[in-house]
């Protein structure tokens, strides 16, 4: 078991390493211009004005806190996945309740607007 | 002798053996992904709008994306000034992470998987969305109007296909009762009774997966005709390729994922005896993959964008429930006919 992890560890690092290789090859490679302008944000050619980073409006934060929900509902349903054959009928009546619980939740959300792009 | 000396101990024999298959496998990312695809892609798009595509480089234009990439080699990395330069350098490197990363529980033929997790699909899920931590931090990090937004577009819509996505490796789990992808393929095909609401979940996996990857008709975090090129506008020639390579990297990991999860992975209709085994699964697996990823890109090429109300509505409006419903369905005909 640790194995597994470890090849995820070392999928990861060597990875990295080979995205990042091009990216040498280009700093050794590449000519550099001296032209300041170069470095300005391009913001369909005019010169920017004000910060991006300013207060914006976070319009998926209903849609952020209803998928934490759901995500951890989801995170529980994968065990009941896998053993449901074994356990039968009493497990699939409380999954029945578990996502009719979540089912009027969703129906709440929706209900009261949480499901707009507004 | 010193060289056997050197790889005598058992986890040096086997670390050598990780980073070798590491390397295998991002290097098959690398030219089955983005160096193929984009050629693919744009023949593809060539042939449905009836124009000819790239066509100089090589026989054919089929050396177009090498000679591109080369070219990319000898283009500057810019930063823009106001940028945050760790986090902007770190995002496309995440992203090609991510996509790599993917491809550990991918089975490619019997016995040919790199670790077969015995969380398989749950691991898969989970690594498929730190792409999404990738975007939004490249858009965040460029200080860029066009780039928050897409990378915002891109936070929205990213966690809410994950619900349906979820739901439908839920399924195969319930059908299986496993969440190895060997086991996964191994009990394919299955049974008929089950089939409408595999059917259900293999249409909700596909809808879900093209918009997990971005692409048309649910590409608005990248909307070229409002956002410039949304979250990666200020990427200059090779992280822009890398963003590439994750882009098509997980088209590619998603397209392998359902057909191990709904085509039946490496088994085919028949065998070429001289094959073997393991020739034949990589056969019918790569062959299956392409053709799913042809698919979306027959539809990329065919449909309009959605607008962002009515991506987000399709999710959770529709997907969401009728994909609950399904499991539901499904978990009940199991324990019946069990």
């Amino acid at each position: 078991m640790p194995l597994d992890w470890a090849y995820v560890a070392v999928f990861a690092l060597v990875g990295a390493g080979m995205a990042a290789l091009p990216l040498g090859l280009v700093w050794l490679l590449a000519p550099r211009s001296q032209y300041p302008q170069k470095r300005i944000a391009y913001e369909s050619g005019i010169i920017p004005f004000g910060e991006a980073w300013s207060q914006f409006h976070v319009r998926y934060y209903l849609f952020g806190l209803a998928f934490l929900l759901f995500d951890i509902e989801v995170i529980y349903i994968y065990p009941w996945a896998v053993v449901l054959r074994e356990l039968g009928g009493f497990a699939f009546v409380e999954m029945l309740i578990f996502l009719g619980v979540l089912g009027v939740g969703l129906a709440y959300a929706w209900k009261k607007g949480a499901l707009e792009w507004a | 002798m010193g060289l056997g000396g050197f790889l005598g101990s058992v986890w040096q024999v086997e670390l050598v053996r990780m980073v070798v298959l590491a390397a295998v496998v991002f290097t098959f990312l690398a030219v089955g992904g983005p160096l193929f695809l984009v050629l693919a892609e744009r023949k593809i798009s060539a042939w449905i709008q009836a124009r000819v595509g790239p066509k100089h480089v090589g026989p054919h234009g089929l050396l177009q994306t090498v000679a591109d990439t080369l070219k990319l080699l000898y283009k500057e990395n810019i930063v823009p000034h106001r940028a945050d330069v760790v986090l902007f350098s770190v995002a496309p490197v995440l992203v090609a992470v991510a996509a790599l990363l993917d491809w550990v529980v991918i089975p490619f033929a019997p016995g040919w998987v790199v670790r077969d997790l015995n969380v398989g699909i749950l691991y898969f899920a989970a690594v498929s969305s730190l792409t999404v931590i990738g975007i939004v931090t490249g858009g965040w990090a460029s200080n860029n109007k066009y780039s928050l937004l897409g990378g915002l577009r891109s936070a929205a819509q990213m966690v809410s296909y994950e619900l349906p996505l979820a739901f439908s490796l839920l399924l195969v789990a319930t059908v299986t009762g496993t969440l190895s992808t060997v086991r996964i393929v191994e009990a394919q095909p299955y049974p008929a009774y089950l089939y409408p609401s595999v059917g259900v979940a293999a249409v909700v996996f596909l809808v879900a997966a093209t918009a997990e990857t971005n692409r048309i008709p649910f590409d608005l975090p990248e909307a070229e005709a409002e956002l410039v090129a949304g979250y990666f506008s200020e990427y200059t020639p090779m992280r822009f390729a890398l963003f590439q390579l994750g882009e098509y990297g997980s088209l590619l990991a998603s397209s392998a994922l359902f057909t191990t999860l709904f085509l039946g992975g490496w088994k085919g209709p028949f065998s070429l005896p001289w094959l073997g085994p393991v020739g034949n699964g990589l056969v019918w697996f790569l062959l299956k993959t392409y053709a799913v990823v042809f698919f979306l890109m027959w539809v990329r090429w065919t449909y309009p964008r959605f607008r962002i109300d009515q991506l987000l509505g399709l999710s959770w409006k529709v997907l969401l429930p009728v994909s609950m419903v399904n499991l539901l369905v499904a978990g009940g005909l199991v324990v019946i006919v069990r």
